[in-house]
């Protein structure tokens, strides 16, 4: 008999106003007895209409049943067959847009908290269980990987698999994208993505820091001089955009790229036993309304900010955070002002002092389906705040484009792909992840390498 | 990790180091940087490449002891190794076509501006340097200047500065196709002044605050002719003439308080030099 109960097991977490001053994870995990009590929620429903909502197919009623008989580790084996990166996963998916906007449970109540128990499968299984690997026969064929988020790594991880000589070139000192250097360390445990990527180490796959590729190697060198047969592009979306407004350049005002890299790549909340510094201020305004403003909103009041403010143009309904971060945020005391856009930053001796906005109102819908917001004239008003954080979006970075030629992308930076393949333009040369859609989620860049994977190996095959 | 294969102290504060890194120095050019980062907790610090032998895959750097991280770079000896040490970085310098030049650098851009004299006088062009210095004791790469230079003047701040010999040498009819200005950041703006009533194309080089340095935190950025520029990957180098000095020199002093902090942190002995 099914656990009929119309809510979701709460989550436990540390409190809104405790760690709201610490950086350690905000969401603890569900205990045993908590996972089976939710995993019995579960209708184990024959369509499956969850997995429809999960872009790489996890097999989520039947991972949910070993949870239900307490088999915790067949319930992630189940998940990684088709998901590399459960822990991180189970963390950082929007979930509520995806395989549980999908449950059969939302219909009257709150759906199977499917997230929640894929993370505390992975959970476990760091814990508990063994890694198996399986060292797989070698063909001594070189593949190579540029950028190691979650399209490089998972694209990397399944050529392992198939015997490939993997070598994974990665700009920054330290693997894993924006796992590593965008995600704060309070949503996500750096440990947790450190492991993923030892486990790819252990498996043969060479991974070198430190190698900004179209400036120490070209795409062309890679296949043409050191015989690598195949090349996967995973450089993300790492380009910041900015708002084009007056008072752009004055000091205090970040892009959420360099402040949340200042954060959790260089550790500046670690300063000074780290060297990096960061300047948080008092007063701070945070301009977006997606995940990446929210890690900003909630790294700025951790580092002492008094009041941290979110900027955001249209209303919270249309905000593109995950659900549950913003309620988090909004926990940390993080104040939102939305229907809201800034006009101008206003600074005294080079040094922001205000942020100027316009009351915005939701007008026809536009292109997206979301209703556009239009200014209410008359309505500016200036805001007091020494900090501001631009979290208006990333596209991709343009270096490796200027220095491949033949590699087309569309107007505003992205790879051209053929979708199924992640062929580009130029032969053997394969790509994904946000390089080719822009900035969107791990999921569908881990989706992405996963795909290339199987390309790659098809296209090698048939070289002969 | 990246092993110190020569370490030299050209002066009290300014120290030469070769490191093993030979993937850069085969790809290396005058203008262009590197990032390096000395340990687990250090920051990100940019460093031009001061020369490069791809022979011995070693690549050169020259610093200026200013604040912890310099300091702390500065207590690693031969042998010893970096913990990451990325690039080459940054678009090379464009000097296409140039017949003479006259290349200035300020203090520690004197090392910043040797590889593009070099660089120069290797095309066949004619070479003038200008570089300045506080006093004589801090004076650097005095010889390996004049080997790449027609004519190598040397001034001090009791002497004059480097705007008053280049002015000088216009005022007496010498023509240049471009000068290269590469200092603290009032120098350049200086220099650019001195040349533009003559319409001598004037390239500086921007050392912005960095992070990455491969156009991802939008740190660097300054004005460049109204648009906003990353220096890491449009520059380092600019045309002078278009460069907002005034924006750029306010967005140095970002960090100042904080610096001032890591430096008390790490006890620098410089603190009294300063
Ligand atoms: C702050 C923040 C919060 C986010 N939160 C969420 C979330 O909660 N849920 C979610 O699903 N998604 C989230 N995202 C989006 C998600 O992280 C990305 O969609 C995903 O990481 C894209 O993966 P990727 O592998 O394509 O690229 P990335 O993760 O960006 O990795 C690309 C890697 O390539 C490297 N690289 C770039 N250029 C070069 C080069 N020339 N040579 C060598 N290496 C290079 C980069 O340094 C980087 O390490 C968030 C993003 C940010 C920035
Ligand atoms: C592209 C580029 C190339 C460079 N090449 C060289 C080089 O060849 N040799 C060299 O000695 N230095 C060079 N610099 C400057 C060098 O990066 C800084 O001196 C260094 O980061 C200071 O670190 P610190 O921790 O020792 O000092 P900090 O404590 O960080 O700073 C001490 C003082 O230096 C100033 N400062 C900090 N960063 C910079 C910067 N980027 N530019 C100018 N002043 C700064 C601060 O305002 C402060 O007054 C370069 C910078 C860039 C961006
Ligand atoms: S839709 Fe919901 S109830 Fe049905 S199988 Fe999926 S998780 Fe279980
Ligand atoms: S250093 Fe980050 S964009 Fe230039």
């Amino acid at each position: 008999m099914p656990n009929m109960s119309p809510k979701k097991v709460e989550m436990p977490v540390q409190a809104g106003n405790v760690r709201n001053k610490n950086f350690k994870e905000v969401a603890l995990g569900y205990t045993k007895e908590m996972a089976v009590t939710e995993a019995e929620r579960c209708l184990n429903c024959k369509h499956k209409p969850c997995v429809n909502g999960c872009p790489v197919n996890v097999q989520i009623p039947e991972f949910i049943q070993e949870i239900t008989k307490g088999n915790f580790e067949d319930a992630y084996q189940i998940i990684k067959t088709t998901n590399s990166l459960p822990a991180v996963c189970g963390r950082v998916c929007p979930q509520e847009t995806q395989c549980e906007s999908k449950c059969v449970r939302g219909i009257k109540g709150e759906s199977v908290a499917i997230g929640r128990l894929e993370r505390f499968v992975a959970d476990y299984h760091l814990k508990n269980g063994k890694e198996q690997i399986e060292m797989p026969q070698s063909n001594g064929i070189k593949v190579a990987v540029i950028g190691s988020g979650p399209a490089g790594l998972s694209c990397a991880g399944d050529l392992a698999k198939m015997g490939y000589k993997v070598t994974v070139f990665e700009a920054f000192h330290t693997a894993g994208g924006v796992l590593m250097y965008g995600i704060p360390q309070f949503r996500l445990p750096k440990d947790i993505v450190q492991k993923e990527i030892d486990l790819l180490k252990e498996m043969g796959v060479e991974i070198k820091t430190n190698m900004v590729a179209g400036r120490v190697f070209s795409i062309d060198e890679l296949l043409n001089e050191q015989n690598y047969k195949a090349v996967f592009i995973g450089s993300g979306a790492g380009l910041p955009s900015f708002m084009n407004i007056p008072g752009e350049n004055l000091n205090g005002v970040y892009s959420a790229n360099e402040f949340l890299t200042r954060i959790n790549l260089m550790k500046a909340y670690k300063f000074p036993e780290y060297d990096t510094p960061v300047r948080a201020g008092k007063k701070v305004a945070v301009v977006g309304g997606g995940n990446v403003a929210m890690d900003a909103a909630r790294c700025a009041k951790r580092l002492g900010a008094e009041e941290v403010y979110i900027i955001y143009r249209r209303s919270e309904k249309e905000m593109p955070a995950r659900l549950e971060e913003v309620h988090h945020a909004k926990e940390e005391d993080i104040i939102f002002k939305t229907l809201t856009n800034p006009v101008e930053i206003t600074g005294k001796d080079g040094f922001v002092t205000g942020i100027k906005c316009v009351e915005m109102e939701l007008g026809e819908p536009d292109a997206s389906g979301r209703r556009k917001p239009v200014p209410k004239p008359g309505s500016e008003y200036v805001t007091d705040i020494d900090t501001v954080i631009i979290a208006i979006g990333q596209s991709p970075n343009p270096l490796i484009k200027s220095t491949t030629e033949g590699l087309d992308t569309k107007s505003w930076g992205g790879i051209e792909t053929n979708e199924e393949t992640c062929e580009t333009s130029i032969k053997g040369v394969f790509a994904g992840g946000d390089a080719v859609t822009g900035a969107a989620t791990v999921i569908l860049a881990m989706g992405a390498g996963k795909s290339a994977a199987k390309s790659i190996d098809k296209y090698i095959k048939e070289l002969g | 990790m990246y092993k110190i294969i020569t370490k030299k102290e050209l002066n009290p504060t300014v120290t030469l180091m070769e490191i093993a890194a030979p993937h850069i120095a085969k790809k290396a050019k005058a203008g262009q940087f590197i990032i390096l980062r000395i340990d687990e907790k250090g920051e990100r610090i940019p460093l031009t490449i001061a020369d490069y032998d791809e022979e011995k895959g070693t690549v050169t750097i020259i610093f200026q002891i200013v604040g912890s991280s310099t300091s702390k770079l500065n207590t690693k000896k031969e042998g010893e190794s970096i913990l990451d040490f990325v690039g080459p970085l940054g678009t090379p310098s464009h000097l296409d076509g140039i017949k003479s030049a006259c290349v200035i650098g300020g203090g520690l851009g004197t090392a910043i501006a040797y590889p593009q004299a070099k660089a120069l006088h290797k095309m066949g062009a004619k070479v003038d340097v200008i570089t300045g210095f506080k006093n004589d004791d801090l004076i650097i790469l005095k010889d390996e200047i004049a080997a790449v230079s027609d004519n190598h003047y040397i001034t001090t701040d009791d002497k004059g500065f480097v705007t008053d010999v280049l002015k000088d040498l216009l005022e007496r009819g010498n023509k240049y196709d471009m000068v290269i200005a590469i200092g603290p950041l009032v120098m350049m703006k200086a220099v650019c002044d001195v040349t533009k009533p003559y319409g001598i194309k004037t390239i500086v080089s921007m050392n912005s605050i960095m992070i990455d340095g491969t156009g991802m935190c939008g740190g660097c950025r300054l004005t460049v002719g109204g648009e906003t520029k990353f220096a890491c990957v449009d520059g380092p180098d600019f045309d002078g003439h278009l460069v907002d000095f005034d924006e750029a020199i306010r967005r140095s002093y970002m960090y100042k308080e904080q610096e001032t902090c890591s430096r008390k942190e790490h006890n620098c002995r410089l603190e009294g030099m300063r």
